[in-house]
């Protein structure tokens, strides 16, 4: 929709009213020039010969005509490419999606919003938003309240990462009697209740739906294929060509996350589904933890792998290696049917497996070892690796563990076996009883056709009873484990072949060596096992695709887990158990995007901002902006306008040209390579005049300070406009929060939030931590502090921790006076599971340097020097002052050193040196 | 004691010392006007009392015996009686047109015609003054007195205006034969009551002088468009819708007016000037000074 629509069109008649105005101008004689006149009474007598009176001069009727005009076009008011909004008084519900679709153009909805509240509180509408990713309250009616209400809360909105629940949400907005408008944005993937509940909504008033003109994209769960990881992209639905990267991530040998592979593929256009194939060996692929599509953030194109793509090293060794039996009769087929599709199957002798350092060796019917083998095998189990062994006449016949206990077996075993429903013994063919609960097979269900006929036994030890997993109904140890060192051996006291049970032949085999994590499968819809496991979350990812530790979030029951629905007690990411890690992503295996369908009827609109503007305003400021000119042209017709008006008029004139001054002085050419060749500190003009002076001489002072002190030579400092200049050249910036800040754009908010991420730190000072302690709302500064920062990516802050590296990066320091002390000084929140380090005063924190220092000691005022290098600002008072201004510039120094040199003095090789420092 | 007097006391003293510096202002101007003119006693040209011999003429017999000049008779057969110059004082009264219509002026850099009027008056007061003769405001009771103290007190009251007469009239007063009458005034008043007052003064014989003050608007006419005039005292209203068709009109009547001043100069022997405040104020005491002196 484009062109020029009028809220209130009525209004429009008026212009009729103009052509009438000027005949009433042309004949109503201009306003009378009123003067005194001593030689009136010649006049008294005289008559008027012509009876035509004066005329206003054309030009300036039409000024005037130009002026009613605008003032009755903007009055109407005008809206160039109008949406929707007929002035309408209806309640307004506002419905958000806010699923994971929705987060990739988060901002873009956040400003969409920000209008229909906008226009929604100039129509006056009582408006409630829902964000439907949230559960609705069914017993709470909603409340409808000034949008105004609802615009402070628009920037703190965040997205989940998971879709709504639409039949709820339809139930409870059925349930309304009122009737409401609704605006509804949608996130552009059709889920089936959709057009059910637009209809419910329609049923209450009009329904217009915002949604992006751009298909969303997501990403399906890796898989593995010959030998490289592929993954699908998606897009809801089929536009023009579009090249798509991704990275996969994982940690390398440092543990450090990185790039370990790339891959690029285009979507022809007209086509929703690409391929990505990662071409990358395999032990980098073992390393993928996730997989992430470049410049796109929802949690749709984010996917965990959790054990997907880790391809487990499994080495088969048998004995009976050039045994020519058929397949079926093998001790290994099953094995290694069971194994090979999930897992890197070695089969070779022990030597060769060990150097290949297996994840885990299966020892099948594997009798007794040399000295040598054991040993080796013995420390590789130490080192994390399972050792899985299963039973058979050479492990009987080994004599092996009768004695004693040995090291690769879980149990003694007693000499000989015993064969249960064979020819020659009693009784039936044994079956398995239930695994029990807490045991590694919990949950299981176990087929009626297993029987078990034969088997080593274990023998009765203090040790066995916690050492069994499985066992039949008569109480005999079918599957026995220990630990040892960091791994684990387990015996299945039958063979791997169908010769002892036909255990091998069931599902429950393949099921159990899950279980063991021998093979893996992370796609929950591959483990069939899910049930009866609290699964505990250990990664979780967000909307917009950003992946985190979790260690606080309480385990999910493996059936909720199973359902894959995503909700609040769901959210994505990687569940763990027992070694095993199941990734829940956004998509399944075999999820398709699908472009949500909207019943023919329904008012679809655009996300894209620029469609709306309201021009009332400009015409209002022409309308005004004429009458003011017409006052002069009067004056100045009849003569008032002389020459000491014609002096205001300049000034007015003036005014009104100037009202966009100076360019910035940061950013010509010369002095932005000046600027980047050099270290400088840049302080946040303010447009307080005051105060940009003193930010500017505090930071020379804490230049000259740096100078004098340490090896960082800065150059004079900067002022930078946020809207403007290039933030990237400045490692520090020093913001002094005065009232009269004006609200950064949206555009200097991103170019702010480049500049944290990448490794900028600004110094926050709100100046007033003689009126408040701490930062708070409590002063006009805090608040506006409050107020920028709410819209930047700040995170969690503390205040500064005593072994915090802003203690000790150049000077030992504990507290961070300026011209006042005593307020707290607040930083990025350490991770909650930063550990001390035994024996040393410090925490092993992390690698990043907050991104803020937020405080109000007003520190610029304690640097501030001015051209003669004298300090402008008195600070406490005697010698008292002196040494808060000596801790004031130390202050700045371990900031600028911290800020240059990162976390370097938090390293661990400096301690023995800081432990003599501090004497213990 | 009440407050009051004290308050009345000051207010009398603040209105005193706003006078004065009125009168001061005037006096000092009129000063400057008048020193650019040399002034010394003049003769009547005329024989009669005085100092200064005048001539001899032939004894006749109504003379005294105590006049004839023995010392010239001598010198021949007849008597003669030696004649001084007249050297009598005049007595020029003065009246200043201190109404509301005088209190104007078109621009800010124009004096007002009050101010001119009371200058003008004060200075050709002190010429008088210095020349020994008698000069007097008509407005006043006092008849026409000699000396600078004269002066002084009429310049006092001539600082004083009367902003509430919309026009005033010359003030009648009883004037001798012979004696002299110089009228300032903007003579925009109604005609009649301006004719009948000068009547009144010529018909005692006096010898008028009439200088019309005018301000260069009233000249001019130049207002355009559609226009209200107001007196001073917004006792008259004119309203017009095209002030520049009246121009040529006004300009006719003003013409008209003049002439008449004229006309009655001439009936009466008086004589009359009209003078713009924009012009220096130097022309017109120059020729009312002339004019009282007699020479032309």
């Amino acid at each position: 929709m484009s062109g020029i629509n009028f809220l209130s069109p009525m209004l429009l008649w008026a212009l009729l009213l103009l052509p009438v105005l000027w005949w009433l101008l042309r004949a109503v004689p201009p306003a009378p020039i009123r003067a005194k006149f001593p030689g009136i009474l010649l006049l008294l007598g005289l008559k008027d010969k012509e009876t035509t009176p004066d005329r206003t001069p054309w030009w300036l009727l039409a000024l005037r005509i130009l002026a009613l005009a605008a003032a009755i076009i903007g009055f109407a008011g005008p809206v160039l490419n109008p949406t929707d909004t007929q002035g309408s008084a209806k309640n307004l519900v506002i419905l958000m999606d806010a699923s994971w679709a929705s987060a990739d153009n988060w901002r873009k909805r956040q400003a969409k919003l920000t209008e229909v509240l906008r226009s929604a509180d100039q129509d006056n509408r009582p408006t409630v938003m829902f964000k439907m990713s949230d559960r609705p309250q069914s017993l709470v009616r909603p409340n409808f309240v000034a949008p105004k209400v609802y615009l402070q809360q628009v920037n703190g909105l965040t997205p989940s990462p998971w879709r709504p629940d639409f039949a709820s949400w339809i139930s409870y907005l059925s349930a309304q009697d009122t009737d409401f408008d609704t605006v509804w944005f949608s996130d552009g993937l059709d889920t089936p209740e959709r057009s059910d509940l637009h209809n419910t909504l329609q049923s209450k008033g009009r329904v217009s739906v915002y949604e992006d003109e751009n298909p969303v994209v997501a990403l399906n769960p890796p898989h593995v294929k010959d030998g490289n990881m592929m993954a699908t992209v998606q897009r809801s639905w089929a536009n023009a060509a579009l090249d798509v990267s991704a990275n996969a991530i994982g940690p390398d040998p440092n543990g450090v996350s990185q790039t370990l592979g790339s891959a690029t593929v285009q979507f022809s256009p007209g086509e929703t589904q690409a391929e990505l194939v990662f071409d990358m060996p395999s032990e980098l692929r073992n390393r993928v933890k996730s997989v992430v599509l470049a410049g796109q953030r929802s949690a749709g194109t984010v996917v965990v792998t959790g054990d997907t793509v880790q391809r487990r090293k499994v080495a088969l060794i048998s004995a009976a290696d050039q045994q020519e039996a058929a397949d079926l009769m093998s001790d290994v087929f099953y094995l290694r049917k069971a194994l090979v599709p999930t897992a890197e199957v070695i089969e070779t002798d022990l030597k060769t497996t060990l150097l290949a350092n297996p994840d885990v060796m299966i020892f099948v019917d594997v009798g007794k070892l040399s000295e040598t083998e054991t040993r080796d095998v013995t420390k590789w189990v130490a080192n994390g690796g399972l050792l899985v062994r299963f039973a058979g006449p050479r492990l009987a016949a080994s004599q092996i563990g009768l004695q004693a206990e040995h090291p690769l077996l879980p149990v003694r075993l007693r000499a000989g076996g015993r064969s249960i429903g064979g020819a020659m013994s009693w009784g039936a063919p044994k079956k398995l009883r239930d695994f029990v609960e807490g045991t590694t097979f919990h949950g299981l269900k176990i087929p009626d056709e297993v029987t078990i006929n034969s088997q080593v036994v274990a023998q009765p030890d203090p040790n066995l009873a916690k050492r069994v997993v499985a066992t039949l109904q008569d109480g005999t140890p079918l599957v026995t484990q220990k630990s040892a060192g960091n791994g684990r051996v387990v015996l299945f006291h039958v063979t791997a072949n169908a010769e002892w049970s036909n255990l091998p032949l069931s599902g429950l085999f393949v099921q159990m060596l899950e279980r063991l994590a021998v093979s893996t499968a992370g796609n929950l819809e591959d483990i069939q096992d899910l049930g009866g496991l609290i699964w505990k979350p250990e990664e979780m990812i967000d909307a917009f695709g950003i992946i985190r530790d979790v260690s606080d979030r309480s385990g999910v029951e493996g059936t909720v887990l199973a359902s894959r629905a995503l909700s609040a007690d769901l959210p994505p990411g990687v569940y763990s158990n027992a070694g095993r890690k199941a990734a829940l992503n956004v998509l399944a295996k075999d999820d398709i995007l699908v472009k949500a369908n909207w019943p023919t009827g329904a008012i679809v609109l655009s996300l894209e901002k620029s469609a709306q503007r309201f021009l009332k305003p400009y015409f209002i400021i022409m309308a005004l902006g004429l009458m003011l000119l017409d006052i002069f042209a009067s004056l100045w017709l009849s003569g008032k306008l002389s020459r000491r008006f014609a002096g205001q008029v300049a000034v007015i004139a003036l005014a009104l040209t100037f009202t966009h001054p100076n360019q910035s002085v940061a950013q010509s050419d010369d002095a932005l390579s000046n600027l980047i060749n050099n270290t400088v500190l840049g302080y946040v003009k303010t447009g307080n005049t005051k105060v940009d002076k003193t930010a500017h001489a505090g930071l020379l002072g804490l230049s000259a300070e740096l100078f004098r002190r340490t090896s960082v030579e800065p150059i004079t400092p900067v002022g930078v406009d946020i809207e403007q200049d290039e933030l990237s050249i400045f490692p520090f910036l020093y913001w002094p929060i005065s009232d009269h800040q004006t609200s950064p754009s949206d555009s200097a908010v991103d170019k702010l939030n480049r500049f944290l991420r990448s490794g900028g730190m600004i110094l926050f000072d709100t100046r007033d931590a003689h009126l408040s302690s701490g930062i708070s709302g409590g002063t006009p500064n805090g608040r506006m502090l409050q107020k920028i920062a709410a819209r930047l990516e700040i995170p969690p802050l503390e205040p500064v921790p005593d072994d915090h590296v802003l203690t000790r990066s150049f000077y030992l320091l504990q507290e961070f006076p300026g011209r006042h002390a005593g307020s707290s000084v607040w930083i990025e929140a350490a991770p909650a599971d930063a550990t001390k380090i035994e024996g040393t005063p410090f925490r092993n924190l992390n690698d990043g340097v907050t991104p803020v220092v937020i405080g109000g000691n007003d520190w610029a005022s304690a640097w501030a020097i001015d051209k003669n290098g004298r300090y402008m600002y008195p600070v406490g008072r005697g010698q008292a002052g002196d040494q808060q201004r000596e801790y004031a510039q130390r202050f700045g120094v371990n900031l600028i050193m911290y800020v240059l040199t990162g976390n370097y003095k938090s390293d661990q090789v400096h301690i023995p040196a800081l432990l003599d420092r501090l004497g213990q | 004691m009440t407050r009051t007097p004290d308050i009345l006391a000051l207010k009398t003293r603040h209105d005193a010392e706003h006078l004065a510096q009125g009168f001061d202002a005037l006096l000092a101007e009129a000063h400057q006007l008048t020193a650019s003119i040399s002034h010394g006693a003049h003769g009547r040209r005329r024989s009669g009392a005085g100092e200064e011999f005048w001539q001899y003429r032939m004894a006749v017999e109504t003379d005294a015996v105590r006049d004839i000049d023995w010392r010239r008779s001598a010198r021949s057969d007849d008597h003669f009686v030696r004649q001084h110059e007249w050297q009598n004082t005049q007595s020029v009264h003065l009246w200043v047109d201190r109404g509301a219509s005088m209190l104007f002026r078109s621009q800010e850099t124009l004096p007002m015609k009050a101010q001119r009027a009371a200058v003008l008056g004060l200075a050709i007061g002190i010429l008088l003054a210095k020349g020994g003769e008698k000069v007097g405001l008509t407005d006043l009771d006092d008849p026409p007195r000699q000396g600078l103290a004269q002066v002084e007190k009429m310049a006092v009251a001539l600082a004083h205006t009367f902003p509430d007469h919309e026009f005033s009239t010359p003030a009648r007063k009883e004037m001798k034969q012979g004696q002299k009458a110089v009228y300032i005034s903007d003579f925009l008043g109604e005609w009649d009551e301006i004719f009948e007052s000068l009547s009144y003064a010529a018909n005692q014989n006096v010898n008028g002088y009439l200088v019309q003050i005018l301000d260069s608007v009233e000249e001019d006419f130049p207002f355009r468009g559609r226009t209200v005039l107001f007196s001073m005292n917004e006792g008259h209203k004119f309203e017009t819708l095209r002030a520049q068709s009246l121009r040529d009109e006004y300009r006719e009547k003003l013409a008209e007016r003049k002439a008449a001043l004229q006309q009655l100069s001439q009936k009466t022997g008086w004589r009359y000037i009209c003078h713009q405040t924009g012009e220096p104020a130097s022309i017109p005491l120059i020729w009312l000074y002339q004019a009282l002196g007699g020479h032309t």
